[in-house]
């Protein structure tokens, strides 16, 4: 974890509908001081007298120094906690704590970086290019997601990356396909030295998988099911290995949500792999 | 607000719940933990655990279910990092202890004897007995009472032993006055009771483990209820309470069924500032009381209802 996450009471700014997406932005200074690529915040929903008791993880899109600093995330309506988040209006109040986990790490010299991006989990890529900019890397992008109203942030990676490829199971937008079937073509165009992906966990999986053929680092940012965000519900674990090659669960919260691509045991995700540390047979199977 | 656990005494009565405190650093990052009563560890086991598969969690109206599985480091990585960590901060610590059999409790307590920093051992019951066919020992009387025994006896004489009971049994007053036959010092209720929830887009269990303990507001009647049975049946023994509490006034709900010391779990997840919070609450719900101490108002819900039948009459 970076920096000290805090929990504030922010204001709702603003409201705006992005395709099949929404964003809400939100007056909340301590987080947005704080903020680094990558970091996501948790938002209580539900108000005061909520039912609802998780709290809901987002990636944090952008933050802005207006009015002490904003703070802005996109969510899809799932369940009764996003469509609660989606209700809201400008000067409402929302418990949001954050930032939480470990952002992007950022290459010391300038490099060709490849940005990946599925569905909404390409919210959290353009303040990581941002940062890239700062340090002279190139920045391409690959955006991608079942049709057009679901690739989110296709113009902004237009203005900004050096190149943008555009996918869509459907066809309705760029390529058909998905970013992973046109990967490896843009890698080898861009020569790109290294590659960020968020998105859903198969399609960090496929883009693990081209990045290890190419023999080039690749960071994930995967999105996991978490209660409190913070590290103390153990809930949000994925199998990773370790420095030392053990495979260990571990919190997607605290010690991620950003890995390096090849250390996530991706076909294992949701098991127990039998030679992880404590994996029942170990001891006397409980 | 001065509080009792046996003969411990703590700055306060606002525990942190077994497995909602991580390792305590977590947490530290938005409340100081050594100004919580005490902090109770998640259960500690023998082994590393890796835990259950994924997802482990589902939310249900109020609550949570959870099959988390005790994923933990074991108890010599515990002694090595996790505890001295607390101990040097100077936070009360109450070791939760798991195990699946009776001499695997007992192996927990020797290695936790002489470790300093342990304020108390909670003994979590709520574990399948694999010499059992994986009955839970919180389900039956004689387990629990032979696990509580052979913990007081490896532990220290003067570190209190507090057994954690399960509401999902068909006798908790039986269970209770079993474990304090057995030697315990104190008793926690409730731990879980199992739930379980179905994804009715996928048709399938919410959680891969099928089942989970079912935590959050939602079990709050619950806990009320044990403490109220268990405190009326064994009015001597501390009770801390735990199910649910998200406010001093639920907190104030426990103790006035007759808990000695609240902890507070699941609301950890929704707010981590959680204790300071809740323990301001209850102070200020006493003193509009008029209460200058906790044990004044421990189990007052019990005294007898006013009868004006009884008074002596004017005329």
């Amino acid at each position: 974890m970076a920096g000290t996450p805090v929990q504030v009471t922010g204001t709702v700014l603003t409201t705006r509908r992005v395709d099949a997406y929404h964003a809400l932005t939100v007056v909340a200074p301590g987080i947005a001081d704080r903020f680094r690529p990558g970091h996501f915040v948790t938002v209580a929903v539900g108000g005061p007298q909520t039912s609802m008791l998780t709290r809901r993880a987002f990636a944090v899109h952008d933050v802005k120094s207006d009015y002490g600093g904003t703070v802005e995330f996109v969510f899809a309506v799932r369940g009764p906690g996003t469509a609660w988040l989606a209700d809201r209006k400008a000067r409402d109040a929302l418990d949001m704590v954050g930032p939480l986990g470990r952002p992007f790490p950022l290459p010391r010299d300038p490099a060709t970086c490849l940005l990946v991006g599925g569905e909404y989990g390409s919210a959290p890529l353009f303040a990581l290019a941002d940062a890239l900019h700062q340090r002279n890397c190139r920045v391409d992008f690959v955006l991608g997601a079942a049709s057009s109203d679901r690739v989110f942030g296709a113009l902004r990676a237009r203005r900004i990356g050096e190149t943008t490829t555009l996918t869509t199971q459907d066809g309705s937008l760029g390529m058909r396909g998905s970013v992973v079937d046109v990967l490896p073509a843009v890698i080898a165009d861009t020569r790109a030295d290294v590659v960020y992906a968020c998105g859903p966990m198969p399609m960090l999986r496929g883009v693990t998988a081209v990045c290890v053929e190419f023999d080039i680092p690749v960071q994930v940012s995967v999105e996991e099911a978490m209660a409190c965000g913070i590290g103390i519900c153990m809930t949000c674990v994925v199998p990773v290995i370790g420095d030392d090659g053990a495979t260990r669960m571990v919190r997607v919260c605290t010690e991620g949500p950003v890995f390096r691509g090849e250390r996530v045991r991706f076909d294992d995700v949701g098991t127990i792999p039998f030679d992880a540390l404590g994996a029942p047979g170990g001891d006397r199977g409980r | 607000m001065r509080a009792y656990l046996a003969h411990v005494e703590l700055p306060n009565p606002i525990l942190a719940a077994a497995g909602c405190a991580g390792t305590g650093r977590e947490l530290s990052a938005f409340a100081d933990v050594t100004r919580f009563g005490a902090l109770t560890t998640r259960s500690i086991t023998m082994a590393p655990r890796a835990g259950r598969p994924t997802p482990r969690m589902a939310e249900t109206p109020s609550g949570m279910l959870n099959a988390v599985g005790l994923q933990g480091p074991g108890v010599e990585a515990f002694l090595a990092r996790e505890l001295p960590w607390l101990a040097e901060r100077g936070a009360r610590t109450v070791v939760s202890i798991g195990g699946g059999s009776v001499a695997e409790y007992t192996a927990l307590a020797r290695r936790l004897a002489d470790a300093p920093g342990v304020t108390a051992v909670e003994i979590n019951l709520s574990c399948p007995n694999v010499d059992d066919r994986g009955r839970v020992f919180a389900r039956d009387g004689g387990a629990a009472a032979e696990v509580v025994a052979s913990v007081r006896a490896a532990m220290r004489y003067d570190v209190p032993v507090v057994a954690k009971l399960a509401p999902d049994v068909a006798d908790v007053v039986a269970i209770a006055r079993a474990c304090v036959d057995g030697g315990a010092d104190a008793l926690a209720m409730i731990n879980t009771p199992i739930g379980m929830s179905i994804d009715v887009d996928a048709m399938r269990p919410a959680l891969a483990a099928g089942t989970g303990g079912l935590s959050g507001p939602a079990i709050r009647p619950l806990a009320v209820r044990c403490v109220w049975q268990v405190h009326a049946a064994l009015p001597g023994v501390p009770l801390i309470g735990m199910g649910g509490v998200t406010s001093g006034r639920d907190a104030l709900e426990l103790v006035l069924a007759g808990a000695c010391a609240v902890a507070v779990g699941t609301t950890l997840f929704h707010d981590p500032y959680a204790c300071p919070r809740i323990l301001r609450e209850l102070e200020e719900l006493l003193h509009e009381r008029g209460f200058d101490r906790l044990a004044d108002a421990v189990g007052l819900a019990h005294r007898p209802a006013h009868r004006n039948d009884l008074e002596e009459s004017p005329l």
